[in-house]
């Protein structure tokens, strides 16, 4: 009896968005006579960072700092359609839509800017720091500030714009299945370690190293909230979780966390996060959505991992102690 | 973590002000400290709660309802079934013309899974809601009820689902989603090797901190809010304006701000019938999971089976690929044909594989509807995908690491749904996963590129 280590590698792809069934998601911009900008929306922030993400996005596009940009999200009375935050879609489709809006009402504020600087609206730029600028001549220059006053309460110009993004749906054809699932995808590959105890069953994930391939990391700090969760997620779901241990009888299932078990501060493997970006052609800035993508190499690598420890299949998820054993011992009697 | 920018510089534009900035989150100051407002934070003067009677039994036929002694009950304002729900019989998708209609609101005349809403009592606190509910009368007459896939696909077994008419969905393709690329004979009589595994999961829970759940109060103008922790606004606005039979117009709902949902909260669950009791009583009214129906009530991941029947070269190419899905629903369609379509096309994975077969089903049963979670369709695919090119690579003794990158998709390359692969990377995944993990791979695969140059 012993505690046996063993090493597994997992590869995998993952679709943005959700073609095969209508993805329409629209954004507004707007300016207050101040100078901030007002994202409006109807996707929902579930603690991933979608509020933040989309500030981001449309200062970036209309070229002032995050601050100044106050995002709206999910009230159907003010926000435009969107049809959801799921499908690793919130970041894409949204980013689309608000990049889409904010461009337009960039060229307003830039054509309010011309006519107080009496210069043609090609002629100018933005310095990312609330200014707009003449190009080449720096110090001919206006405050966004001042250019949303003057939009306002002079020149009667609504600095706005509108937003949409779609991909027209996708039907499968009947016999061979062809059909357009997604427009972009994003890439991961999982080393994972682990320790089996063939005495006890018990896996401890020493180390997971997931390299993630996300198109563009936006926000590289919420990205790797994300993956690190994401990371832990897919440990869990490889070793721990499961409503019904004895699938598919209805019995046994957990009622509360005491109940249904999942990783806790002491069973968190070292994870090491690598990111590559491959812009995506159609994605905000290049983004694609790491969203769900970043739960699903771990289960797998941890499987090839304790195969590689002990020298059992765990075919049935989840990879438990008592799997394990039975696996050991029917090996051991074959 | 680290940002390689070396893989695909060319294709970046970096320097940009604001994107590529790890800036602290906007709203985070507010989640640690505690002063988000969620929906549950909102409290009305007279604010009822709501408490469903669920089915004790896994598939029943309900002979009647008593509900006399519950309305007795000090607290309790209305007691809600099935009559009284205007378009009681609804599914999800229908709004994209994805059908037929085949859940029930409130169970109306059966119940087809153990926990299905039957009854549903408002009172003014949620202990009387509570005590009231144990107090209605269910005489159920109780049928066979089927839990295995593979049991429900067989003849004679017991109908979860009259909508449907048969236990599996049926597609415009007939009983499964078909891929079909190559010829996957052909490619099966080619093969060095031939390896045919099982995979299977069971269902697992999304376990957010925040349960499902939402406040609705009348606006006093025949319209009403929902606060709501719905993951799909529109969604929800849209699919609770036809179980209702009221214009859109009379519905404002109110959410944006959740405490995770992994997909767990897009079904359009709690949110109809918590309106439809504050039209009834013209009052406000709280329907939240407790943690147990949470873990007990709401759509879990569902369990999959996955059958792969590989061909493959002493080289290392796969030349076929036969893949075999089955997607347990439950007892309702809610989002699972659109997960076992997505599965489909996920199918055969990041390989180039140039013949493949592929078929998955979505299959009811008298379990829990299962709907949407974090990787729908693909997270149970990819663990039976990737488990299975270990042993293939161990079959015909390679290195798996080495294995992955000989059938690696790069981009031209044809996949199984007909789309040319754009935007590839999963070799240079592997490459860095290689250098990180100190898992050494042959020098030809550390020179070649998803662009289709260096081999």
């Amino acid at each position: 009896m012993a505690i046996r280590r063993g090493r597994g590698v997992a590869a995998i792809n993952y679709p943005t968005g959700m073609n095969l069934g209508g993805d329409p998601t629209q954004a507004l911009v707007h300016s207050t006579p101040t100078g901030n900008f007002m994202v409006t929306l109807s996707s929902v922030d579930l603690g991933q960072g979608m509020k933040q993400i989309m500030a981001q996005i449309c200062a970036e596009t209309i070229g002032v700092p995050t601050d100044r940009v106050i995002v709206d999200t999910a009230d159907t009375d003010t926000g435009p359609h969107c049809m959801g935050t799921f499908a690793s879609r919130g970041t894409h489709r949204a980013g689309n839509a608000v990049i889409q809006a904010a461009r337009e009402a960039r060229q307003v504020m830039l054509e309010v800017a011309a006519e107080e600087l009496e210069v043609n609206a090609s002629d100018l730029e933005t310095d990312g720091q609330g200014n707009v600028l003449v190009k080449g001549a720096p110090q001919k220059s206006i405050s966004i500030f001042d250019v949303a006053l003057s939009a306002h309460f002079k020149r009667g110009r609504s600095i706005s714009g509108r937003g949409m993004f779609l991909i027209p749906r996708s039907y499968p054809e009947k016999e061979t299945g062809a059909m357009k699932p997604s427009t972009c995808y994003a890439h991961a590959c999982t080393v994972a370690e682990v320790e089996v105890d063939d005495e006890t069953g018990e896996v401890t994930v020493l180390n997971v190293k997931n390299v993630f391939e996300i198109g563009r990391a936006l926000n590289p700090k919420m990205v790797e909230q994300q993956l690190v969760g994401g990371s832990w997620m897919g440990i869990s779901h490889a070793l721990y979780e499961t409503t019904e241990p004895y699938y598919p009888n209805r019995d046994h299932g957990g009622t509360d966390f005491n109940q249904y078990l999942m990783p806790g501060p002491g069973d968190l493997a070292e994870t090491e996060i690598i990111v590559l970006e491959r812009p995506s052609a159609d994605g905000p800035f290049g983004a694609k959505g790491p969203g769900e993508m970043c739960a699903n190499p771990q289960i797998p690598a941890v499987a090839n991992a304790v195969f590689d420890a002990v020298g059992v299949r765990i075919d049935t998820l989840p990879i438990t102690p008592e799997r394990i054993l039975r696996a050991l011992k029917a090996q051991a009697a074959g | 973590m680290e940002l390689r920018k070396s893989y695909f510089a060319d294709q970046r534009k970096d320097g940009l002000h604001e994107i590529g900035q790890g800036r602290p989150r906007l709203d985070s100051p507010g989640h640690v400290t505690g002063k988000t407002a969620y929906f549950a934070d909102r409290n009305f003067p007279g604010m009822l709660h709501l408490k469903m009677v669920r089915s004790p039994h896994h598939h029943a036929r309900i002979r009647s309802i008593d509900i006399s002694e519950a309305e007795k009950h000090p607290g309790v304002m209305k007691i809600l079934t099935a009559r009284d729900v205007p378009h009681n019989v609804y599914t999800i998708l229908i709004l994209i013309q994805i059908g037929p209609e085949d859940e029930t609101v409130l169970a109306d005349g059966k119940v087809r899974w153990k926990g299905e809403a039957v009854v549903a009592v408002l009172a003014e606190t949620e202990r009387a809601a509570q005590e009231a509910a144990a107090k209605v009368k269910v005489d159920y007459e109780v049928l066979p009820a089927v839990f295995d896939m593979e049991e429900a696909l067989k003849p004679g077994a017991p109908l979860v689902n009259e909508y449907h008419g048969q236990n599996h969905y049926l597609y415009d393709s007939g009983e499964c989603r078909k891929v079909r690329f190559g010829d996957v004979e052909a490619g099966f009589a080619e093969a060095d090797h031939i390896l045919e595994q099982t995979y299977q999961s069971s269902p697992i829970e999304h376990a957010p901190t925040e349960t499902t759940g939402c406040v609705v109060a009348p606006e006093g103008n025949d319209r009403f809010t929902c606060y709501t922790n719905t993951q799909a606004m529109f969604f929800t606005l849209d699919n609770a304006s036809i179980i209702l039979q009221m214009p859109g117009s009379k519905l404002h709902f109110v959410g944006g701000t959740v405490g995770g949902g992994f997909g767990g909260k897009v079904d359009v669950i709690v949110e109809p019938i918590a309106i439809l009791g504050a039209k009834f009583t013209g009052r406000p009214v709280c329907f939240i999971y407790s943690r147990e129906e949470e873990m007990q009530i709401s759509s879990p991941r569902a369990a999959e089976k996955v059958v792969i029947k590989d061909g493959v070269m002493k080289d290392g190419r796969i030349v076929a690929r036969k893949v075999t899905g089955y997607t347990d629903a439950g007892a309702y369609s809610r989002h699972s044909p659109y997960g076992a379509q997505k599965g489909a096309a996920h199918y055969p994975g990041p390989y180039t594989i140039p013949n493949v077969w592929i078929d998955t089903y979505c299959v009811y049963t008298n379990r829990t509807p299962s709907s949407a979670m974090r990787g729908f369709g693909v997270t149970i695919g990819d663990f039976a995908l990737e488990v299975q090119m270990d042993k293939l690579a161990r079959l015909i003794g390679m290195d798996p690491l080495e294995f992955r990158f000989i059938n690696a998709y790069r981009d031209g390359d044809m996949k199984a749904h007909r789309q040319p692969t754009e935007g590839a990377a999963l070799i240079e995944c592997m490459q860095e996963a290689s250098r990180a993990a100190n898992w050494p791979v042959a020098e030809k695969y550390m020179a070649m590129s998803s662009y289709r140059k260096g081999g």
